[in-house]
């Protein structure tokens, strides 16, 4: 059983009931899942959690469908890591690294389709559906073959050879628009207001965007029951970002950890940064942009929760990165030369921005910050491979290979 | 006849000028302002517009041509 007792709008909190709808219609806010937290807090302890499954599903009185018949591939519970050598170099005393890029599909998709998925199979729904550059379709695909669900996947046309086999492998149907971005943003708007399919970020999404909070509740509980000082997250459409915070704030409400004072920050690559310049220059107001980067996971130019974005930022006393395709990659290769994980480009967006953050004095040396590092790096292997030494070619003799090793060596001796 | 909802984005050159009035004008579509913020650098208008599907799609083709940034109402749908 959920302890969901209806969608709420955000804005004019009208509410309606559980089913696969998105949007007020009256004043066409978002919808949002509203549990009846005073039944949660009697039947929630830390126990209770820490006793469930190494999953997110051990959130379950928290999320807005039926643990019970849940699509599980394995989703949540991530490594929070102590990341010493990162915060060396960039003189933070006290930073942590969420890392979501062990999920079953690589990426933290596979948290917010935990739920729709589970949520659109009680809904009566027997095919999923999606439009996405990657993550987003490798993590539909996986949980609608693990459901017995029909998976049907929506690609830009010329999208990398490895993003498609990631979708393709796990047996949907996957189809190919042609056209430029907005052309498929457009096309794929109308069908999702077309066909009787849980579209999962679409009519689906006031459940699909609750999997977020999972990553909240984690570094909570991983932190021994206490919210971090700060957080730097990317931002896409926003959601992530904004449920975070509100995984925090529900563990407060139902009484597990002490009201945080977490301050949010976001994290945009400047081909991409709706929101990032609209806080730069002090508007509330975001204007749409077309996409330009190398973080393709987060080009999203018109963010559905970009102004509640703005909200977090200011209310949280936040900043937000905002950093180039340069920086992106420094950024990826630092993490994994510090921290030994390789995450993909979303990755190099935080922790470059993590960096301008903390170079602009935007976070304290010693705040406890955790950053989050939201997919693999093998899915966007292509961006850095030319930023990386080659390895060393010798023939298969000891001399050929000390003549090569001293090469190297005297090369790297700092002049 | 269909109903369409969309969010129009105004660069700052076009806050001036009328759109809205002039597409209900040049076109055989009724539109309705539903939600709204503008200020003297850009602004957005959530807009529901009724007509023929096919003159719906050309109103909003010549709103496009004049500068507008047409985008469905709840956002991009295609995530990473």
């Amino acid at each position: 059983m959920s302890f969901a007792k209806s969608l709420r709008c955000r804005e004019c909190h009208r509410e309606y009931p559980l089913a696969a709808i998105h949007v007020c219609e009256f004043c066409f806010g978002p919808l949002e899942a509203a549990y009846d937290y005073d039944a949660i807090r009697r039947n929630t302890t830390r126990e209770s959690i820490a006793s469930g499954p190494a999953s997110l599903w051990r959130y379950k009185n928290l999320l807005p469908c039926d643990a019970g018949a849940a699509v599980d591939i394995g989703a949540g519970f991530t490594p929070l890591i102590r990341a010493k050598n990162l915060g060396k170099a960039l003189g933070l005393n006290d930073l942590y690294i969420k890392n979501d890029t062990v999920n079953p599909t690589w990426s933290f998709k596979d948290r917010v389709v935990a739920v729709a998925s589970t949520r659109a199979r009680e809904l009566g729904y027997e095919k999923l559906a999606c439009a996405s550059t990657g993550n987003l379709a490798n993590s539909v695909s996986a949980h609608a073959a693990a459901a017995g669900m029909d998976a049907v996947v929506f690609i830009p046309h010329d999208l990398e050879a490895g993003k498609v086999l990631g979708s393709s492998i796990y047996g949907p149907t996957l189809v190919k628009v042609r056209g430029n971005y907005d052309a498929v943003n457009r096309l794929c708007a109308e069908l999702a207001g077309s066909y009787n399919w849980a579209f999962v970020n679409v009519n689906v999404r006031p459940y699909y965007s609750e999997g977020s909070k999972t990553l909240g509740f984690e570094v909570a509980e991983q932190l021994g029951w206490r919210a971090p000082d700060h957080c730097v997250v990317p931002i896409a459409s926003g959601s992530l970002f904004v449920k975070i915070r509100k995984g925090f704030d529900e563990l407060a409400k139902i009484g597990l950890i002490d009201p945080p004072r977490t301050r949010m920050s976001g994290a945009q690559a400047t081909g991409c940064s709706p929101v990032a310049v609209a806080w730069e220059e002090g508007s509330m107001n975001f204007r749409p942009q077309r996409p330009n980067t190398i973080a393709r996971s987060l080009a999203i130019g018109n963010p559905a929760d970009g102004y509640y974005s703005l909200v977090q930022l200011r209310d949280t006393n936040g900043a937000c990165g905002n950093v180039s395709d340069e920086e992106i990659v420094a950024g990826m290769t630092l993490l994994a030369e510090t921290e030994g994980i390789f995450g993909e480009t979303a990755a190099g967006v935080t922790v470059a921005s993590l960096k301008q953050l903390a170079e602009r004095g935007r976070i304290g040396p010693d705040e406890l910050t955790v950053a989050f590092i939201t997919g693999a790096g093998f899915k966007t292997a292509e961006a850095v491979a030319e930023a990386l030494k080659p390895p060393l070619e010798v023939d298969a003799s000891m001399e050929s290979f000390e003549q090569a090793y001293e090469a190297l060596q005297k090369a790297e001796v700092p002049a | 006849m269909a109903l369409k909802r969309v969010r129009f984005t105004f660069p700052e050159e076009m806050i001036k000028e009328p759109v809205i009035y002039r597409m209900g004008h040049e076109f055989q579509v009724v539109t309705n302002v539903r939600m709204a913020d503008v200020d003297e650098h850009t602004g957005w208008v959530v807009l529901e517009i009724d007509g023929d599907p096919e003159e719906i799609e050309r109103s909003l083709v010549w709103a496009q041509s004049r500068g507008v940034r047409v985008d469905p109402v709840v956002g991009d749908i295609v995530e990473g």
